[in-house]
């Protein structure tokens, strides 16, 4: 779980992306998910192509890093191209292998999709990467707060989120921690048969459940004790600030949009 | 003494199927600006009585008094901010991501305002020396500041009334002496009374009275100086004797005769000196 | 069984930034029959070091020899579980682990593990239950309905049922009051003398290092600060005071009266009825020594 994959983590670090307000991350990421769906030829996907890298220059998180991160998904990628390659029956026919036959359609398609694919993952990555889960959180119980209105617990899922978020150390330690003792017992999970090392999980599930349950009460009493009845009439310590880098960060994708709707063909 | 903060009249309370009553027939009185050790082994009673003070529980019989208050379904969120409570396991209490997010959490709950929030925030947790910490996540901290933490939780609300339920019983040496050391501080700082509930020895010899429970009954209460002259009996009872009375009660039986209760060391030490030199 | 740990080093998640030396140059010699206390705070690398005692971790640096088991970084281990079977180790809250259904099945889960026959395992049961002060009519019900002092000694008994020859504890008493401390240490000692036991007791407690303990190895900072026998480390306790260790109630109380009476006592004070009967002839005897 620790190794190399970056989906999901987050690099302090001081950038300009940083530095912008969780909220607008989130309209531009979900701008930018539209966005893709725009271009269809090679000059609006290498704006797109240009401005996804120019934000992780800004990120100031190194782009080998991020790079090597996605390398999990690359064979994803690989896949989607030659799904593509494959099925697309568009345009001449470049070459044949036996009966199979590629298309001229089926490589742009290919290229185009799977570009596609890793924009979103790469741009989705610099979220996480320069956004902390808590800060995700505020932002989408504040961008969501409207759906309330239709009887959406959109505090309650936020607080539950929060909370997941502060325990998933807490609960990484307590695996690790069973995991040894019962080791220590005898059970072996890193060989054997497949189904020995299924019922290995066995003794490290239950214990892990108990516990979880356990903290869970304890807290639900922790969190009563502290006056916790609800969202109604709460107020909020952590803040968020809106300040004009993140206006113009918006803008500047705004006019990508426009100048994407212009040369899309 | 001072009008009782806390005054607990014929309490009973059993829990759901059990036979025997975890609290029978018990009155107490605690007062204004006092420190309170509960003491007694595990089951004697003392844990659920703390949840009867802050309305995590309801009487079954008798009556429950905050402040005036008398504990009922009705008043119990006035209540819990006269009383705060710091739990056993410093983990299964944390619940903000990070340290000043954790203190905030009760502000919040009581919808105080930001500006005032940030304040008291900062005061509580300049008090328990943790503002160095705020930034901190919770899983980087000892459990000895994560009790810390959630101690100035406890006073940004301000409350009258602090219980420390086993508060130090999960800490290593090191962690116990800092959460004491921030009580100790706070008491001599601050108006503000204190319910130990422990089976630590030091923690309740440094309390103005201790209260032994057996059975869910108060077994006994006096000073620390009056309840440690029961020695054995507290033994019987699962609990244990400081340092200095086993010396003293030794002695005795080896013919030298100390004619006080000495609880800390060094006063011991000073009685054996100047009883060495009037020799 | 004898173990021992030659210049030992551990490195968590070693080759990652998030790297971590968690103990140095580490060399302990546990001896059969021996019984070992290993004391330091928190972050000391004294856990480091048990998980050691049965190959749970390998070292980065350094040999640990288990028996005839020689383990390295370099060697690829295999059958670790012999290794396993011989060193118990109970771990702090051990009542964390249970899973089972009945007490038990839990019990048997570690020696059926280690291929012993359910049978066997079941008549150990019977045994060790005994062993940890219950009932056998306690290994019918669910460990979950016990209270977390029974659950405390089921977990305990469910390391016993292994018949280790070496017996691993990790803060044994955390979160205990002061009756129960003092029966999980007593039954302890008890086993370890009976059967012949190896024990190895991680703690922060100096008093009971001091009174069951052999031999103490004290550690600070991922190092053997000090190792010996209570006498030797007690003997100057200045050193351990200052890295913020407790001593043991009567070598504290030793060292005030000498430093008040300007005077030494004949010996090193290590429990009460030694620390009264040097305060006797002190006190009785007059004059200065």
């Amino acid at each position: 779980m620790t190794g190399k994959f970056i989906l999901g983590r987050y690099v302090p670090a001081d950038s300009l992306l940083h530095r912008m307000d969780p909220r607008a991350k989130l309209i531009l990421i979900f701008l930018f998910v539209c966005v893709v769906f725009v271009a269809n030829n090679p000059v609006t996907y290498g704006i797109l192509l240009l401005y996804t890298f120019a934000m992780a220059l800004l990120s100031k998180v190194p782009l080998r890093f991020i790079l090597g991160g996605l390398k999990p998904i690359l064979w994803l990628i690989l896949f989607t191209f030659l799904l593509h390659l494959f099925l697309t029956r568009d345009g001449d026919v470049l070459f044949s292998i036996g009966r199979l036959e590629i298309y001229e359609g089926g490589v742009r398609q290919g290229i185009f999709i799977s570009l596609r694919f890793f924009l979103l993952i790469l741009m989705t990555s610099l979220l996480t990467l320069t956004t902390t889960p808590i800060q995700i959180t505020d932002g989408l119980e504040i961008l969501l707060g409207p759906l309330k209105k239709l009887n959406v617990p959109v505090h309650e899922l936020a607080l539950m989120m929060s909370i997941s978020l502060r325990f998933i150390p807490t609960l990484m330690q307590e695996t690790d921690k069973i995991m040894k003792a019962q080791t220590a017992r005898g059970v072996d999970f890193s060989s054997g048969p497949l189904k020995q090392r299924i019922q290995a999980v066995i003794p490290l599930l239950v214990p892990l459940f108990i516990s979880s349950f356990k903290r869970a009460e304890e807290l639900a009493v922790a969190m009563e004790a502290r006056g916790y009845r609800g969202g109604e009439g709460r107020t909020k310590f952590r803040q968020l600030h809106w300040a004009a880098l993140d206006t113009v960060m918006l803008l500047v994708l705004v006019l990508i949009t426009v100048l994407l709707v212009i040369l899309r063909t | 003494m001072k009008e009782p903060v806390v005054k607990i009249e014929h309490l009973s309370f059993k829990y759901g199927e059990q036979e025997e009553y975890a609290l029978k027939d018990l009155s107490l009185e605690i007062y204004d600006g006092e420190w309170l050790a509960i003491v007694g082994h595990n089951g004697s009673g003392k844990s659920t009585l703390a949840k009867l003070m802050n309305g995590l529980q309801y009487p079954q019989e008798g009556t429950v008094e905050i402040c005036g208050i008398k504990l009922t379904e009705e008043t119990i969120w006035e209540i819990r901010k006269l009383v705060g409570m710091v739990f056993q396991n410093p983990d299964n209490q944390f619940v903000g991501t990070t340290v000043q997010d954790d203190v905030a959490f009760g502000l919040e709950n009581n919808g105080i305002p930001r500006e005032e929030m940030v304040k008291r925030v900062d005061d509580s947790l300049k008090k328990v020396k943790m503002d160095q910490f705020r930034h901190l996540e919770p899983h980087h901290l000892s459990g000895g500041q994560k009790q810390r933490v959630a101690i100035a939780g406890v006073l940004a609300l301000k409350p009258k009334i602090i219980i420390l339920d086993e508060a130090t019983s999960m800490l290593d040496p090191q962690g116990r002496e800092e959460v004491l050391a921030t009580i100790r501080d706070l008491k001599s700082t601050n108006k503000i009374t204190v319910i130990s509930i422990t089976h630590d020895l030091e923690e309740a010899a440094k309390a103005d009275r201790i209260v032994v429970m057996n059975r869910g009954r108060i077994y006994k209460q006096g000073t620390p100086e009056e309840i440690f002259q029961m020695e054995d009996e507290l033994v019987e009872l699962g609990l244990d004797i400081p340092f200095p009375v086993k010396i003293i009660k030794k002695l005795q039986e080896k013919g030298i005769f100390i004619d006080e209760n000495y609880l800390s060391e060094e006063e011991l030490v000073e009685k054996l000196w100047t009883f060495h030199s009037g020799k | 069984m004898d173990i021992s740990l030659r210049e030992v080093e551990y490195r968590y998640q070693a080759n990652t930034p998030f790297e971590r030396l968690a103990i140095q140059d580490v060399s302990i010699d546990i001896p059969s029959g021996i019984y070992l206390a290993i004391i330091g705070h928190t972050g000391s690398g004294k856990s480091t070091v048990l998980q050691h005692l049965n190959a749970i971790l390998k070292p980065t640096k350094g040999v640990v020899q288990i028996g005839d088991r020689t383990v390295t970084s370099e060697k690829k281990q295999k059958n670790l579980k012999e290794i396993r079977k011989r060193v118990g180790i109970v771990f702090q809250f051990p009542e964390h682990q249970l899973f089972e259904e009945t007490v038990e099945k839990d019990i048997c889960f570690g020696p059926m593990n280690f291929g012993v026959s359910e049978e066997e395992a079941k008549e150990r049961a019977r045994e060790v239950i005994k062993q940890v002060g219950l009932s056998e009519d306690i290994l019918s019900k669910s460990p979950f309905d016990l209270s977390g002092g029974q659950m405390r000694r089921v977990a305990i008994a469910g390391v016993l049922a292994m018949k280790p020859d070496v017996i691993v504890l990790d803060e044994p008493t955390a979160g205990l009051d002061p009756r129960g401390r003092k029966e999980i240490m007593e039954m302890f000692y008890r086993l370890h003398k009976e059967k012949q036991l190896t024990t190895v007791l991680v703690t922060h407690s100096m008093e009971d290092a001091a009174r069951y303990a052999d031999k103490i190895v004290i550690m600070h900072k991922g190092k053997v600060y000090k190792e010996g026998t209570a006498e030797e480390i007690f003997a100057s306790p200045e050193g351990l005071i200052e890295l913020g260790l407790d001593v043991p109630d009567a070598v504290r109380f030793q060292q005030r009266i000498e430093k008040v009476f300007g005077t030494k006592l004949s010996k090193t004070c290590l429990t009460l009825d030694d620390l009264t009967e040097e305060l006797t002839e002190l006190l009785q005897g007059g004059g200065r020594k």
